[in-house]
């Protein structure tokens, strides 16, 4: 039992450990670098506490609130253009990194949503952020920012489409079950 | 900041009308979130300082040194790469492009480079595997990166325009 705790400690903070310990090397060798290294965690740190815990507790809240049939009826494998629209909404309206979304999807597969509709969710959250758009056309213009964002949302769906075919019912009872057990 | 304000402030005000509604519900709620939060955090603060760790060194410079002028099919092929690794946030992803248009990079790369900045994720992938399952993070991320170079081409094509 004793190895076994100590196992699954390790295997929750390895990246982490591993991480700190090449940090703590660049701060070594480069001072330069290693400082710039700490402004940008620092940046992350900020953007992380600024929008993770509300995520979760809105996630809490609909995991109690809202009924599994429901779920299935908006974004389930019937939900059909309404599905997809949610998802793309859902995820355009987010803020914060990609990772964010990872749970934000295990639980509405959790509820009963499609995969292809998670997947477009992952999809939008990804590369139709609107807070992120802005900053985009700033920075890269009107032109460049409307192509990126015209191919992308078809990428999205057809990516979508793709996974859908290519997992497995047996990769899709995984991710359910784990999903299940979150 | 606002997007900040604005998400804590959504969620304040449901849990404000949930803890109205029914008080077991929103406690069960907030074990929920608590729990979930800590269960992922070691995991997403180890991907804070790798990320940290590759910018400081994939400064603007590098990127540029090894993107340099090297335009066509080469340069649309690096850019990508360098876009996989890293998952830079928009704040710094944009104005980095910007700079390496202005350094002489071609809109096909930049555009193969914002793409899979934001879609394509290896330091994200142990994380994405631990949510979902291996292969669908891996199809996600592939699938991804072979639209991520059409997006280079399309792109491409739109700014010569």
């Amino acid at each position: 039992m004793q190895t076994n705790a100590s196992k699954n400690i390790l295997k929750r903070w390895w990246i982490l450990l591993a991480a700190a310990i090449l940090g703590l090397g660049l701060l070594l060798i480069d001072r330069g670098r290693g400082a710039k290294m700490i402004d940008v965690t620092l940046y992350s740190l900020k953007e992380m506490i600024l929008v993770l815990p509300p995520i979760f507790i809105i996630l809490g809240l609909l995991d109690v609130w809202v009924p599994r049939e429901q779920m299935i009826r908006f974004m389930g494998e019937g939900s059909g253009a309404k599905g997809i629209l949610l998802a793309i909404f859902l995820g355009s309206a987010a803020a914060g990194p990609l990772y964010g979304a990872f749970p934000v999807a295990q639980v509405l597969l959790k509820k009963g949503a499609s995969l292809r509709n998670v997947v477009i969710l992952l999809g939008a959250w990804s590369t139709t952020k609107i807070p992120m758009l802005m900053f985009e056309l700033a920075n890269l213009g009107a032109r460049f920012t409307l192509a990126r964002l015209v191919v992308d949302m078809v990428g999205i769906i057809l990516i979508a489409l793709l996974m859908e075919r290519f997992m497995s019912e047996k990769d899709r009872e995984e991710i359910l079950a784990k999903a299940q057990a979150s | 900041m606002i997007t900040g304000i604005v998400f804590y402030g959504l969620a304040i005000v449901l849990l404000g009308l949930s803890f109205f509604k029914d008080r077991r519900k929103t406690l069960a709620a907030l074990k929920k979130a608590g729990k979930s939060l800590v269960g992922i955090l070691p995991q997403f603060l180890g991907i804070i300082v790798v990320v940290g760790i590759l910018l400081a060194v994939l400064d603007p410079q590098t990127i540029n040194r090894i993107l340099g002028k090297s335009s066509g099919v080469l340069g649309v092929l690096l850019a990508s790469v360098v876009g996989s690794i890293t998952l830079i946030p928009g704040f710094i992803a944009f104005p980095t492009a910007a700079l390496l248009l202005k350094g002489g990079a071609g809109y096909m790369q930049m555009g193969a480079f914002v793409s899979t900045l934001m879609m394509v994720g290896i330091v994200t992938l142990p994380a994405e595997i631990g949510f979902f399952n291996r292969r669908m993070a891996l199809l996600r991320n592939s699938l991804a990166y072979g639209f991520s170079l059409l997006v280079a081409l399309v792109i491409g094509l739109v700014m010569a325009l």
